[in-house]
């Protein structure tokens, strides 16, 4: 057979690729649900990890049963909606919501030592990608009990320091309202310097575009809860 | 079965771990080298994906290699390794996610690696599916070796630990000992590589020019 002419050789390529999209949509299909799994059980450590805790050889779906106690929607008034389902909620759509009324927040109440804390999840944009995070909050819905930081592509040593414990252990005691109780955020500033009417923490040098956009991130995703913490 | 290991087919198979290397010798897949080495378990995880898909995508060229037009030749190896690295990807997602999120981009561009074309272009394409498979086995384990010894040192000299776990002692810390945070970043991953090509050729005679 002449497998130089022109017809073998568009017949040759047709049935390569529907071969290959039926072997692609098989394995793609057949392994989703793990996935889907692995996802969530990412998600849930991340969770965790905002709650200062050592998730090393633990099993963090059980941790996750053990310190959540509800996953709640909220909206933008600080009504709850529902005290169940917020973990299927995505913050990042949720936030894109042009019509700010009509944004379902979630809300993770957990339980640790008996004490309430609040978790908010955190989205916002670094230098050269998203950056996501969660912030957890003590009963008070004021002071900030632990932090986690997250990104998709920051620069390594540098933005991407923000993941760091130097970094995000800054945080834990920190306030988000001011003395007028009024929700200020927690400003980053240039280490040495310090920030007027607001609890601050030291930025990371030679990051200061990340950790500018870890401050946008929790001033704007924070804000949207103000009507929940301020209850 | 005697002739399934002949001397040439063990050449196949041993070339590439040295003399042959793909990294140090033929100076190919340098950029995911660079990328996936600041920690020990990533660069495992890549050279064990490049040197499975190396080998299998080998072996499905070399037994399409007479039915292939000769015109489109490089697009049916492209679609076949692409394949079978998206393949690879979604395994990864399932089994292995936080080393997949670690890899991050750098799966999806074994698609591009140098090694890959080269191999199928030079060697599948007029050979035998098992010598293929030997020669995609070698190359798989060639690049490996030199990511898991970049990777060793990077880790090892940036982080203090060996496959997360910590090896430098505690004592060491205190009396001074930094870790180095250069080590982290790619442009030391390219020293370390260069330092293994000047090694590798100071003791192998065969590849010093004249």
């Amino acid at each position: 057979m002449n497998t130089n002419s022109n017809v073998y050789t568009i017949v040759y390529a047709s049935v390569m690729v529907i071969i290959v999209a039926f072997v692609l949509a098989f394995f793609s299909g057949s392994l989703k649900e793990r996935q889907d799994l692995n996802v969530k059980l990412d998600k849930k450590k991340q969770i965790l990890y905002s709650l200062n805790l050592d998730l090393q050889d633990k099993d963090p779906a059980a941790l996750y049963q053990q310190y959540i106690t509800q996953e709640l929607i909220v909206n933008v008034n600080g009504d709850v909606v529902e005290r169940k389902g917020g973990f299927d909620l995505d913050i990042k759509t949720e936030l894109a919501k042009k019509d700010e009324s009509s944004r379902l927040l979630p809300v993770y109440e957990c339980n640790i030592d008996g004490e309430t804390k609040y978790i908010f999840p955190l989205y916002g944009a670094g230098l050269w990608g998203p950056i996501w995070g969660y912030i957890a909050l003590n009963h008070d819905k004021n002071t900030v009990y632990g932090v986690y930081f997250s990104h998709a592509g920051e620069t390594p040593g540098l933005g991407a320091e923000i993941t760091s414990h130097v970094f995000q252990s800054q945080f834990s005691n920190k306030k988000i309202k001011n003395t007028t109780n009024d929700l200020v955020s927690i400003a980053i500033v240039k280490p040495g310097k310090t920030a007027e009417g607001q609890d601050y923490v030291d930025g990371i040098s030679g990051g200061t575009i990340t950790s500018h956009g870890v401050e946008l991130m929790l001033k704007n995703t924070l804000v949207n809860y103000t009507n929940f913490l301020n209850k | 079965m005697k002739s399934l290991f002949s001397a040439k087919n063990k050449e196949v198979i041993v070339g590439p771990l040295s003399l042959n290397n793909p990294i140090t010798v033929q100076v190919l897949g340098i950029c995911s080298a660079l990328a996936v080495t600041a920690k020990l378990e990533p660069a495992i995880v890549m050279g064990m994906s490049v040197t499975i898909i190396v080998a299998i995508s080998n072996v499905i060229i070399s037994l399409l290699r007479n039915t292939i037009p000769t015109r489109i030749r490089i697009i049916v190896q492209l679609v076949v390794v692409a394949t079978l690295v998206t393949v690879v990807s979604q395994f990864l997602k399932a089994f292995a996610y936080d080393v997949s999120v670690q890899l991050s981009v750098y799966v999806g561009l074994i698609i591009t690696n140098c090694i890959l074309m080269g191999r199928l272009e030079a060697f599948a394409m007029s050979n035998r599916p098992w010598e293929s498979f030997l020669d995609g086995l070698g190359n798989g384990f060639g690049y490996a070796l030199i990511l898991v010894i970049v990777a060793f040192f990077r880790e090892l000299l940036g982080s203090g630990s060996l496959l997360g776990f910590h090896v430098i002692p505690a004592s060491v810390y205190e009396s001074g000992y930094v870790n180095n945070g250069l080590m982290v970043m790619p442009p030391m991953a390219l020293i370390i590589l260069a330092i293994i090509i000047w090694a590798h050729r100071t003791k192998v005679k065969q590849l010093q020019d004249n």
